[in-house]
Parts: C-alpha cells; structure tokens; sequence
C-alpha cells in the first residue's frame, strides 16, 4: 500500500550534486552552500549561473554545485567573475569566498570590485580563522582568540584588530547590498536566506554590487562541538561583528521579492 | 588596406581589437599606457569588454576569468607589472586556457626605468610563475611585425590553449611607423566545449588549476609538455638576413635584432660574410636552425638588451662546438649599431675560443666602457 499522505518536505536542492562534502561535521559551510543552491532554483537561474570558487575551505565548492564554476587564485575571485561578468553580462556570477581569501589577500580585489559597482554577489563566510589550512589567524580573529599561529590569543597590541568587512564596504558608492548574518540558529539561518535572495535580485536588476557576510562555525579548529561553536559564535562573534545591513541602497530597499 | 603613421602601443591594440578582442583588462605602466588608453575608447565603442583594473594583479585575474569563457581575451602591461601577473600567467596556463599577454619591456630590476630593454626574457621564456607551463613567445621588430604577431597569438592561443605572450619593447611601443592594419575579423560566436557559458541544459564545466592528487597533476604537467613539444616541433618562426654564404652569425631578436641588422648590413659593405638569424619565436626557441648554423659558420656573435638571457639558450644549441662573443647593453641602453659594428670587428678580427663564458669577456669590456 502506497500512503498517499506521505509529503515530500525536504530534499536535495537541485543545484547540489549527489555527493557529499568534504565539510567537517558541523561546519556551516554545508548550510551556506544550500541556501545558494535553494535561491538560485527559486529564481530559475541555476542553469544561467556561473559561481567562482575560492582557495580555502571551500575551494570544492564547484565539486558540490552542479552548473559550471572555476576556481580563483587565492584572493582574486572577485577579478575573475569580473571578467566573466563582462563577457556574459546576462548570467549570474558570485563569489564564495572565506575570510582570509576576503579581507586578507583578496581585499584589494574586493574593494575595487564593490567600489566599480561590478554586477557581481558575494558570499562572505566569516569563521574568523583560516580553516584549510588548519586554523591560523585571520583577519577576522577576534581579540585574544587562540588559533595556531596566535597561540597565546590575538594580541591587538602586535597583531591589530579585526576587520569588519561588511562595514568598510559599506562606504562604497558602487556597494548597493552589503549585509551581516548568522548560520547559528534556524531563525538566522531563514533570515540568511533572504538576504542570500535579495543580493542575487541586485545582481539580476543590474543594481550594483552585493555582498551577504555570512558568520560561520568551524568546530574543528576550533576545537568545539559543534553545539558549543554555535553558541561561542552567538555569545563572542556577533558582540564584535553585529548582525545587520550595513549598505542597502534607496532602489534595492523597494525591491518586491 | 593602406599603410598608416602608427604608434606600436595604439597598432597593437587596434591590431588585438579587428582580430576579435572581446574583453581587455590592464592597469597602467609606461611605456605600455597608450595600449591601454586606446583600448579604453574603442572597446565601449564596438559594446565589448574594457576594465582598468585596480592592478596588475586585478588585471590578469580578470583575464583568467574571461579567458574562461573562451572569447579572445588580452591584457597588456610593462616588466615590473608583468612581474605581479605571474601568479596569474601560472594558473591560466594551468587550467589550459587561450590568453593573450603583451609585455613591452623596460628598464629593470624594480622599477628600474622606462627605457627600452629585453631583461623580461627569462621571466617570460624560462618561467617567472611557479610550475611547469610555457609560454609561447612572439618577438616582433617593427610595428608591423607587431600588428601581424597580435593576430597570429589569438590564432595560437585558441589553437594551444596556451598563453602567448607578444614581446615588445618600449622602444616598439612608442615609435611610430608605416603599418597595414588587419580586416576587421568577425567575433566568435562557437563557445569552446570546455568553456564555462551558464547555458541551461549544457553539460557542467569546471575550470581550475588545482588536483590535489599528485599523479592526476603529472598527468595534466605530461599534457602541457606534450602539447609544448607539438608547439616546438610546428611553431618555431625566425628570420635570417644575408646568411646564404656567411661565415659568422648575429643572433638577436626584437629591438636588439633590428639594431644588429644595421650594423650587418654595414659589416657586409665592408666585406664581412656575416648574417643575421632574428628568431620571431624566442619561445619556441630556433634551436634546430641554430645547430645547423652551427656546421655553416666560424663563430656567432649574440646581441640583446639585457645581460645576455637568450645567450644561455643560444650556448645550450652550440653546445661548444663553435665560438660564441656576447654583446648586450643593459637598464634601458639601446646599443647603436655602430657598438653592436665594433663588436663585429671584434669578432672577426679576434682571437676566436671555446674556452671560458662570453658573458665574462662582454662584463670586462663593459667595466672597461662604463665603469
């Protein structure tokens, strides 16, 4: 007997790959890539979509995606979806980019590409440490945070402060979206998602550039369950790095979705 | 089409435009700019792709990702900013991928001057990026050598999925000469099956340099250097001048060649039985054709704007079995063709050797000159 009551409520978005991830357990970063894939089919751009890859945790990214991807110098993914931008100005093209790729060696690449205005939308995940490569400090490690190459915390006094990458964006004429979530909780997560849309609606409106900073987990280094990464994500990033919209331009704010 | 008074820089840009240049991305540096600058009024014009970019490091990297798209792609830029691209130049090549770079070279190390030099010739024929990749190299001597090499790297770019670099000089880019320009050429509109497009319903197409697994990678570095033999063994493309009955040999390409010309055409009014071999590929480099001057003449004499780089590939052809002098200014100096003259006498008229490094006895001579 087949029940016919049986309702579909979750499944593989098609934008994925049938494969798993090489994410740790945990990590956010799965959560992230769904709610780009689940966007992308709701708009019915994924077959239009071209997303470029970033040398870092995510530097598979275009192994879990099923529309074509390339993969950046470490840093420089906002110039190549520039130039792939130009050259195909009607398909959409982001960027998947990790803090250190960001706002270490790629904040050249992101500033001149927010400050052209480049019809491009930026995942920013901040985890505020290097994971690929095992956990060092990053731009974005907080005050006397403890990573491999801070091993007694990051001291502000040697090693400065972190950045805020969605606020120093936000001063850019050519920045029209520039957004700060959370993947902590379902509630952040939904709220995540909406942002994920409207900054892929700029793109598509041709309204300039978009960027959602994203505030991830990495368990691993460090060195948490990923029950308590969630909760010292909520409890020390978001005090230093607050949640909100930092650059919503007047055309973006009567967007209708 | 009818010749016109051209600047090398602004012939090589509207050469790179008609032959179907759809996106172009550079960064000013002189004595580059004027590519540039032309570019930037006549791309917006025909609705294709323009972007100063916020530096060399922008400018290639967007190269990259246009060149993944597989349109005819270009940046343009000068020695110390071909330097900062060499990150890019690596992964481009890495992922196979047709690309276009023109380096009009100056005066260096750092940042040198913006005179006319040839001191880019190792980071550009022997590597400047990590890994194992070649560039194919074209070496023009005239604008309109430039112009017609332009065209021809898109042609072997596309053919390859190499990157092929045109290497000027800033003298080539800022004299001003007669040249034809070429037809304007239709726009691709076939999209390469390995391009990225984001065309529903298309197969997936991944375009990355990365392999983790390092015998899939020797597999790739196996491909590149099977395709770089396949370039050596069909793309090699030189010059020769009055070489039919020579008994010495010039060898020196670009700017350095055309200046040596003056001084063999000279030497052959005074009666010398010298040529000249100008290789227009220096990578592919004319090593069959340098082994077989090698029976023909009495000794060669190689002549460049640097400290002797194409000197080192010259040697590993002669393999000692015939005399090699070097003479090269450096920095920015463009020797005249009376020195390159005198260097011919010397020559001649010297005591031919094997032994020792032409590079110490031109450094002696040098001290001796300039101090």
């Amino acid at each position: 007997m087949v029940d016919t009551d049986v309702k579909l409520v979750y499944t593989r978005p098609a934008g994925f790959e049938v494969t798993p991830t090489h994410y740790c357990p945990g990590c956010t970063h799965g959560v992230a890539h769904r709610l780009v894939a689940e966007v992308l089919e709701e708009m019915g751009e994924l077959g239009n979509t071209i997303g470029v890859a970033p040398v870092g945790c995510s530097v598979f990214a275009y192994n879990y995606f099923n529309f074509d991807f390339v993969e950046a110098a470490h840093g420089r993914a906002p110039a190549m979806a520039t130039g792939i931008k130009r050259v195909y100005p009607d398909r959409i093209v982001f960027t998947y980019q990790g803090d250190g790729d960001l706002a270490s060696i790629g904040m050249g690449e992101i500033v001149a590409a927010a400050a052209r205005g480049e019809l491009l939308t930026v995942i920013f995940i901040n985890n505020a440490n290097y994971g690929m490569t095992g956990g060092q400090m990053a731009p974005t490690t907080l005050p006397g945070q403890k990573t491999t190459s801070s091993p007694t915390g990051r001291d502000v006094e040697r090693q400065g402060f972190p950045i805020r990458t969605a606020e120093l964006l936000s001063t850019l004429e050519g920045a029209s979206y520039v957004v700060r979530r959370s993947l902590h909780d379902s509630r952040n997560i939904r709220n995540a998602k909406k942002a994920i849309r409207t900054a892929f609606e700029v793109q598509k409106q041709g309204l300039g550039f978009s960027m959602v900073e994203l505030l991830s987990t990495c368990p691993t280094n460090w060195g948490m369950t990923p029950a308590n990464a969630r909760t010292w994500l909520r409890d020390s990033m978001i005090p230093y790095f607050p949640l909100g919209d930092y650059k919503v331009s007047p055309v973006v704010g009567e967007l209708k979705i | 089409m009818a010749r016109e008074l051209i600047k090398g820089n602004t012939a090589v840009a509207e050469a790179a435009l008609r032959a179907g240049l759809e996106a172009y991305f550079g960064y000013p540096i002189t004595p580059q700019t004027e590519l540039l600058e032309h570019l930037s009024a006549r791309m917006p014009e025909l609705n294709r792709a323009f972007v100063q970019a916020e530096s060399e490091l922008g400018a290639i990297n967007m190269v990259y990702g246009a060149a993944c798209t597989g349109k005819r792609v270009m940046s343009s830029s000068s020695s110390p900013g071909v330097s900062l691209m060499m990150e890019g130049i690596s992964y481009i090549a890495g992922t196979e991928l047709p690309a276009v770079i023109v380096d009009v070279v100056r005066g260096g190390p750092g940042l040198g001057n913006i005179a006319p030099a040839q001191g880019d010739y190792n980071q550009i024929v022997h590597g400047g990026g990590h890994g194992d990749y070649h560039l194919l190299v074209l070496a023009p001597a005239s604008v309109q050598e430039a112009v017609d090499l332009t065209v021809l790297a898109f042609d072997l770019a596309e053919k390859y999925r190499i990157v092929v670099c045109v290497l000027m000089d800033g003298s080539l880019g800022q004299m001003m000469e007669p040249a034809e320009l070429p037809p304007f050429m239709p726009l691709k509109t076939d999209i390469p099956d390995w391009a990225v497009a984001g065309i529903p319903g298309r197969k997936k197409n991944i375009l990355t340099s990365i392999n983790l697994d390092p015998p899939a990678q020797e597999v790739t570095n196996l491909r590149l250097m099977t395709r770089w033999q396949e370039i050596e063994a069909n793309e090699v493309r030189f010059k020769e001048y009055f070489m039919d009955d020579a008994e010495y040999a010039v060898v020196g390409f670009g700017t350095a060649g055309r200046v040596a010309l003056s001084a063999v055409r000279e030497a052959r009014e005074q009666g010398i039985k010298i040529g000249l071999l100008r290789p227009i590929t220096v990578a592919p480099f004319p090593v069959k054709k340098i082994e077989e001057l090698t029976s023909k003449v009495k000794a060669f004499l190689v002549v460049e704007m640097n400290s002797g780089m194409m000197l080192e590939d010259v040697r590993l052809a002669v393999s000692n079995r015939k005399p090699i002098e070097f003479f090269g200014r450096m920095g920015g100096v463009v020797p005249y063709p009376d020195e390159v003259l005198d260097a011919i006498h010397r020559l001649v008229e010297g005591q031919l050797t094997l032994e020792g490094h032409p590079r110490d006895r031109w450094l002696s001579f040098m001290r001796e000159k300039i101090g």
